[in-house]
């Protein structure tokens, strides 16, 4: 069993897709997203929890550059993976009520790009990491320039030459190492050996870093985000934000740092300033907005600097905070993606200050708008609360005035989204909302899912954190000890 | 050698079934006949490469011109295919055409085959002058007069550089043997004069023009859009590529000694070509026009290969050839489609082509992203392994200007995507021909194979 299972069963997905029309199309889509869980699902019974690479694939590519199709999983690879893996089918499952023109497509190209995205989330050589990369933005590209809204032209060039003039930065980088290695190779762990100056990996560093900030976004490099965001169909959203982004934050994890640490060492205080920066500038503007697609967007982009300001603070609190929030936070964008897309179907608008008093007509709804936002703004005993307690910990032990600030995201969190759902839900109906009839069929599946997943994280997290432990642990200790070294 | 007979004889042949009126012979013959040549040139090719100049060291058959001669070939044939039923519409004197085009490639294998620099010019002027026949074929048409005319008056000044440049080096070197030359300074590496120095920059005056680099690029744009459109096709891939070839054997063998001079002056040939093409491209309104400035910028990238010369120099030229070649050829057929049925070559006649022809909006949809170079397309193997080259030497500020250059180049392939998926018309379906589905379909096969597998081509030299 090797992993070159999982990453081409949605290939082959997509090609099937195709042949189906309309609804069959979307039934063969959740069918062949479910096998695949079910496909991590057994990798996850078989995989061994410790910090070594296990259904390991590697055949040679093109053997004359050292390029090899060389992928495995370890413990942080694997709660990427099962977080593709669980929210692909749960986006498909949102989409059930909608209809698409070109239905086929559209479900094969989600089915392509989580392909990609497995690339990426398993690749142990640059290049194939490369490919991966671009391989997952082609399609989200197409997904939302032709299923989008009525800007989403321009939005959507504007975040694809972003993505790509950063991708294409990492590549110069990630062929620098490669003609650095001895042996002429791409492999992840020759890299890693690599003892190059100072200069050199902060040149490397950077490189990286563009790539990876803009994908998160990290201030001041989300400006294409708000936009995206919200011209993009919502299951378009949800893949950006829910696991497109994460490609960002593992790439520091498995790319970035190890390959230069001692750019690292030179960069890491200022790049944790711009995430805590990017973290009150995004809550600030999140207070303020009057849609809330995009009100989501922006406490995304809230999220994602504590994410970042966790990793670069590099303890195993930290790293396993990232790991664990990564998982929440993709399924709680999912949920509030999911939620605004009810609305707005239903209502034909996304107006804050037009709705109210939802939760008279609708109380499943309600309930589950509830749960989704108490998971977003961390309340004990929800997902989101674990990794961000771990991160702010993380941050704590780099620098006590940053930590306050970075804080305030649990505070602001709690300002804008309890606004939101006050303003939204509670009170007085309106004419509007009057209309609102109450969830049903799959949105109940679907919700009912992200729920329970929200509460059992919440309340016990320990197997989830125990998945990535041992990796966390001794990627931290190795680079740990880099650091000391260079201090002597 | 064989090949090069075949493709001789071949066009005296159709100008024969051209004079006894078997019109209708003519499409077979020439395929027949192009297919055997591609079949010696496949049987010539060998695993060892030993081969060593023939005919007084006029010509050298290697796996570098087999190679060179397969992709120059196979993308004749492919434009041949395409041009069934294209050239009657324009004269009925059709034989001529597919009798020029012959000639032409048959230079193109001289310009890929030669070992002396006398059969360097000679290859050059047998394509050359077929070339300029073929601009101005439509007679009666202002446009094709006026390509036809420029391309000749600057076509022939840049030939008397390119002529002068040899005699230089002749008079420096006494040889025109691409070995005598070489081996000469390697043995005079103190005592070369300016003569021969002044040779070389002629020679890539020369050269540069016929590769279309800036600022040697005046003629491209107006001779590319006023030929026909296949010509346009043929000359921006086949024409392109065999220069390439020739420039690359040529300094490669004789003047890599000597690169310190050169480099630098190549260098900001490159960077000017890189910039000119892709900005210039950005503001067309005519895709044919685009594709004649993106002609321009890939030259730019292939220029990389020379700048950055090492040993895998030709295997990346070849790369990105073949992924240039086989892109554009689907852009220029998806062209004359489109301009068959709305009379216009700008990018609006492109509008919601995807409702109506969803396969001809896929393949042509996968040439953009392989001319913008992205991964999984035979176009992102070419860049990739030209910027691998040129890192190899240490040539970091080029390739990030490149890097710059591919993201401009983004804006201008993806018009064509936006106008194809995104925007809407009223447009009644294109008809298109099984041959044009043939050959459109294979090239874009072509283009995901080599992207998701190029190690079958990439050992070839």
């Amino acid at each position: 069993m090797t992993v070159s299972i999982l990453i081409f069963l949605p290939v082959v997905a997509a090609l099937a897709v195709l042949l189906f029309k309309n609804n069959a199309a979307k039934h063969a889509a959740l069918t062949f997203a479910v096998a695949e869980l079910v496909v991590a699902a057994l990798f996850l019974s078989k995989f061994v929890p410790d910090a070594s690479f296990q259904f390991v694939t590697d055949v040679p590519w093109i053997p004359k550059f050292g390029i090899y199709f060389n992928a495995g999983i370890d413990g942080i690879s694997m709660m990427m993976v099962l977080l593709t893996t669980l929210l692909v089918p749960l986006i498909i499952l949102t989409t059930y009520k909608h209809q698409y023109k070109n239905a086929n497509a559209f479900y094969a190209l989600i089915l392509f790009m989580q392909a990609g995205l497995l690339v990426v989330f398993t690749a142990l050589d640059g290049f194939l990491f490369y490919v991966g990369w671009e391989a997952a933005l082609i399609p989200i590209y197409f997904i939302c320039s032709l299923w989008g809204g009525e800007n989403r032209i321009k939005v959507t060039i504007k975040f694809f030459i972003y993505t790509f003039s950063g991708s294409l930065i990492m590549l110069l980088a990630i062929i620098y190492l490669y003609l650095q290695t001895p042996e002429k190779t791409y492999d992840i762990f020759h890299f890693y050996n690599l003892a190059l100056g100072a200069k050199q990996q902060s040149w490397v560093f950077l490189a990286f870093f563009l790539a990876f900030a803009i994908k998160m976004p990290l201030f001041p490099f989300h400006t294409w985000q708000p936009d995206t965001y919200t011209e993009a169909p919502t299951a378009g959203t949800m893949l950006l934000a829910g696991i497109m982004l994460k490609m960002g934050i593992y790439g520091v994890i498995r790319w970035l740092i190890p390959n230069a640490p001692l750019g690292y060492m030179q960069w890491y205080s200022i790049v944790i300033v711009l995430a805590v920066i990017g973290i009150v500038y995004a809550s600030i503007i999140a207070i303020r907005q009057k849609d809330g697609k995009r009100l989501v967007a922006y406490s995304s982009i809230a999220h994602v600097g504590l994410i970042a300001a966790g990793i670069f603070a590099w303890s195993v609190q930290g790293l396993q905070g990232a790991m664990i929030q990564m998982l929440s936070h993709g399924i709680n964008v999912v949920g509030m993606f999911f939620i605004w897309d009810i609305i707005s179907t239903r209502l034909g608008t996304r107006e804050i200050s037009q709705l109210g008093g939802i939760a008279k007509v609708a109380p499943k709804f309600a309930l589950a708008f509830l749960i989704i936002v108490l998971g977003t703004v961390a309340l004990p005993l929800t997902n989101g609360f674990v990794g961000e307690f771990m991160l702010l910990y993380s941050v704590f032990t780099v620098n006590i005035y940053l930590v306050a600030v970075a804080g305030l995201t649990m505070i602001f969190g709690a300002v804008y989204m309890l606004r939101m759902y006050k303003q939204v839900m509670q009170g007085e109906t309106n004419a509007l909302t009057a209309t609102f009839t109450d969830i049903t069929g799959t949105e109940k599946l679907a919700l009912c899912i992200i729920c329970a997943l929200i509460i059992v994280i919440g309340i016990y997290p320990q197997p989830i954190l125990h998945i990535s432990d041992a990796a966390v642990t001794k990627l931290v200790q190795t680079l740990n000890f880099k650091f000391y070294q260079q201090k002597l | 050698m064989s090949t090069l007979i075949i493709i001789s004889t071949l066009p005296i042949l159709l100008l024969y079934l051209g004079l006894y009126k078997a019109q209708k012979a003519l499409l077979p013959v020439t395929l027949i006949g192009l297919i055997a040549a591609l079949g010696c040139t496949v049987a010539s090719y060998t695993s060892a490469d030993t081969a060593t100049p023939i005919y007084s060291g006029m010509m050298l058959f290697n796996n570098f011109s087999a190679v060179f001669s397969g992709i120059t070939i196979i993308t004749t044939i492919l434009i041949i295919l395409l041009s069934r039923g294209y050239f009657e519409k324009i004269s009925n004197h059709i034989a001529e055409y597919y009798a020029i085009i012959l000639f032409a490639l048959a230079g193109v294998i001289v310009m890929v085959s030669f070992y002396n620099l006398v059969m360097l010019f000679i290859g050059i002027e047998i394509m050359s002058v077929s070339l300029y026949i073929l601009a101005g074929i439509k007679k009666t048409d202002f446009a094709s007069n006026e390509a036809a005319l420029k391309y000749f008056l600057m076509g022939a000044f840049s030939t008397g550089f390119l002529l002068f440049g040899i005699a230089l080096i002749y008079g420096s070197t006494g040889s025109f043997n691409l070995e005598t030359i070489r081996n000469w300074v390697i043995q005079n590496p103190h005592s070369i004069d300016p003569m021969f120095y002044a040779g070389i920059l002629l020679i890539v005056v020369g050269l540069c023009f016929k590769v279309g680099a800036a600022p040697f690029h005046f003629w491209t744009p107006d001779v590319y859009e006023g030929s026909p459109t296949l010509i346009t096709a043929f000359m921006s891939t086949v024409a392109k590529t065999a220069a390439f070839a020739a420039f690359l054997r040529l300094f490669s063998a004789c003047f890599a000694p000597v690169s310190d001079f050169w480099v630098p002056v190549l260098l900001v040939i490159t960077i000017i070509t890189l910039f000119i093409g892709n900005i210039t491209a950005l503001y067309q309104q005519s895709f044919k026009r685009m594709l004649a400035f993106s002609s321009i910028s890939h030259a730019g990238y292939l220029l990389f290969a020379i700048v950055a010369l090492g040993a895998s120099s030709a295997n990346s030229v070849f790369m990105y050839a073949t992924a240039y070649s086989i892109a554009s050829i689907i852009a220029f057929g998806a062209l004359i489609l489109v301009q068959q049925q709305s009379g216009s070559d700008n990018f609006d006649s492109f509008n919601g082509l995807a409702k109506k022809n969803p396969f001809l909006a896929v393949v042509l949809t996968i040439a953009m992203l392989s001319l913008a170079g992205i991964p999984l397309t035979a176009g992102f193997i070419g860049k990739f392994f030209m910027f691998s080259g040129a890192l190899l030497q240490f040539k970091l500020v080029l390739v990030l200007l490149a890097v710059v250059n591919a993201v401009i180049s983004i804006f201008y392939y993806f018009r064509v995507i936006i106008a194809m998926y995104f925007r809407d018309a009223e447009r009644a379906e294109l008809t298109v021909p099984v041959y044009y589905q043939l050959v459109l379909g294979f090239a874009a096969l072509v283009t995901i194979l080599i992207g998701i597998y190029p190690g079958f081509i990439s050992n070839l030299i």
